[in-house]
């Protein structure tokens, strides 16, 4: 196809929706009374109520009966496929992996973001600071892989071979030898943490940096006057004053960091033991042709998704309420 | 490198006659923090600043030296750039980057759209059933996308609308669906009822007082959800990946650029040509519209 033809297309789709939008106005117009508000209700709401069943709420219970069905997806295996993620040595690196990213990658992420927001606040330069950490949130996770797979780049220690990996190039400045970062077990799933780490500051560090400057100034004026140390004030003003935010930070970048695929995807393939729930879900369904399996992957995902969302908006209406 | 500007000392007035309260802000613009603080900015900033001087260098010195030796012998070229954007050859991501425009509109507008009609229902109609359904809808921005993937995909085979752009279209919009509604819902809501009243009064239909009334107000949370959206779409490489296969009829550039890096490892000159390239649009579209999107990115981190 032509990129004009592309573009075309691109104007029929969304003349049609525009359209399809005009005519449930233009009835609904029509319609008046009491009694008639129901039925612009009902107008108003089929689009989208309709779009979420058959897109969303039949695929899901779809696959979790698909879940309990064998790699071509038509014998009844029962929790057979669920076993296997939780027995087969591949699947537990599967697990273990997982585990990993979402224990460091929020903790670490808030961390430095809470730092960073903590340094710069009220600083010279402040605006121009903060994009400099934020603007990795703007970066897809492909591009974001790509520029820490160039950082990692590893040449062969010979004579006449320069690293182009910044990492590796360091190392030999200092007298090292060049590691080959994503290839050796279990260091590598670190490093690609952290480029997840590298994205989520950004974040982290934005709505705590709100939180932080929400704080009342006579608060910290108090505190001030009292002769709090800056410690003191971090852990008896700062810290308590934004806990909500920081807990809606974690959790929201913990369930992001839960679905991660794109990242491992890129730089490792999911090789070299890196792959991760989200990442084999997808090698299991597309790739290995293991329907069943790929299924019960996501229905994991799915059910070790819930608590943390459930907490999080909990939080979120704490932090709402205040 | 601009990065070590961000210089701590503080601008803020101290308090007049409050030596306690100096001391104390002197003791936080210490020079140790504003080490910390610049490391952070360099450490945050350098691989990005490393990508973006390798993607404008010679592809036979990419290969060979560190991008930090250009500042000796600096060479500058755009062959990577043409390459990357042209649109015929095997090495051009051009269509690739037209498919990501192409893929990402509609999909940041049909479920506005719809959103919109779904959240003034809930918000400004009162119908039986009402917050029943609203929660389910709240409820289903908790599903992972991964769970639909494939029944969706048998779906769209039988609709035999497969490897078009209508899949990728359609998936985005029932995936943005639920985050859509619940935010311009709760905006609706803080709209002060008399205005709505008052319109009524007036003799003014759903139609008038949806157009005329809350769409001006409205603004910002559509603009909020909109840049939302268009991150998350043009970003994306599951859903891509998924639907739209790896030629260039439909994919956008993440998936053209995943594929390069895996297969091509050593491609570095069209690797990093073309990350900027995808990198570009949407850091301008977040640089121009930022203020819109931190309300928006706290409310959709649950996302995905």
């Amino acid at each position: 196809m032509t990129t004009a033809g592309k573009f075309l297309e691109m104007g029929t789709a969304i003349l049609l929706f525009v359209a399809v939008v005009g005519v449930i106005l233009f009835v609904a117009g029509r319609l008046g009374g009491r009694r008639g508000d129901r039925w612009v209700a009902f107008l108003y709401l089929t689009p989208a109520v309709l779009m979420l069943a058959v897109g969303l709420i039949y695929p899901a219970a779809r696959t979790i009966y698909q879940s309990f069905f064998d790699a071509a997806g038509d014998t009844f295996i029962g929790l057979d496929n669920y076993q296997t993620i939780f027995t087969s040595d591949e699947q537990l690196t599967v697990l273990r992996n997982t585990v990993l990213w979402v224990v460091v990658t929020p903790f670490a992420a808030t961390g430095i973001g809470l730092l960073y927001a903590i340094l710069v606040d009220r600083a010279r330069l402040e605006a121009f600071a903060k994009a400099l950490i934020f603007l990795p949130m703007a970066i897809s996770f492909v591009g974001a892989s790509i520029i820490w797979k160039f950082v990692y780049e590893y040449r062969p220690d010979q004579v006449g071979v320069k690293q182009i990996g910044l990492l590796n190039q360091v190392l030999v400045w200092i007298g090292g030898t060049p590691q080959q970062w994503l290839v050796d077990p279990p260091w590598n799933t670190l490093f690609l943490i952290l480029v997840m780490i590298w994205i989520q500051a950004g974040f982290a560090m934005t709505v705590l940096s709100a939180a932080i400057k929400a704080i009342p100034d006579d608060v910290v004026e108090a505190a001030r006057l009292d002769g709090v140390t800056p410690v003191g004030m971090f852990r008896y003003v700062t810290l308590p004053s934004i806990r909500p935010a920081v807990v809606v930070v974690l959790t929201t970048i913990g369930i992001g960091t839960l679905k991660v695929f794109d990242i491992v995807r890129t730089m490792t393939g999911g090789q070299f033991d890196t792959s991760v729930v989200a990442n084999e879900f997808y090698s299991q369904s597309f790739r290995s042709g293991n329907e069943g399996l790929g299924a019960a992957l996501a229905v994991l995902l799915f059910v070790l998704v819930i608590p943390i969302v459930v907490y999080n908006i909990r939080q979120l209406r704490a932090a709402e309420a205040r | 490198m601009t990065a070590t500007d961000t210089s701590l000392s503080t601008t803020t007035p101290v308090t007049k006659g409050s030596g306690i309260s100096a001391r104390a802000r002197k003791r936080l613009t210490s020079p140790w923090a504003s080490l910390a603080a610049v490391v952070i900015a360099v450490l945050w900033t350098l691989p990005t600043f490393g990508l973006a001087v390798s993607s404008l260098r010679p592809e036979r010195e990419i290969k060979t030296t560190g991008w930090w030796t250009f500042f000796r012998d600096p060479t500058i070229t755009l062959d990577n750039y043409r390459a990357v954007l042209s649109a015929e050859g095997s090495e051009g991501l051009g269509s690739f980057f037209v498919n990501s425009f192409v893929i990402t509109i509609p999909s940041v507008i049909i479920p506005i759209c719809l959103a919109l009609l779904a959240a003034y229902a809930f918000a400004w109609i009162r119908f039986p059933g009402r917050s029943v359904l609203f929660v389910a809808v709240f409820a289903l921005q908790i599903v992972p996308i991964q769970v639909t993937l494939i029944p969706l995909l048998t779906l769209y085979v039988k609709a035999d609308i497969v490897g078009s752009f209508w899949t990728i279209w359609l998936s985005h919009s029932i995936f943005a669906l639920p985050l859509a509604i619940f935010l311009l819902h709760n905006f609706m809501r803080d709209i002060p009822p008399g205005l709505l009243e008052a319109a009524r009064i007036d003799g003014a239909g759903h139609r008038q007082i949806f157009f005329r009334v809350l769409l001006p107000l409205l603004t910002p949370a559509v603009a909020a959800f909109a840049i939302f959206q268009f991150l998350w779409v043009w970003n994306d490489l599951l859903v891509a990946l998924t639907f739209a296969g790896g030629g260039s009829e439909v994919a956008p550039i993440t998936v053209a650029l995943a594929n390069l890096s895996g297969t091509r490892g050593t491609a570095w000159h069209l690797l990093s040509a073309g990350a900027f390239v995808s990198i570009i649009v949407p850091v301008v579209v977040f640089l121009l519209l930022q203020r819109y999107f931190v309300r928006g990115l706290l409310a959709g981190g649950l996302k995905g």
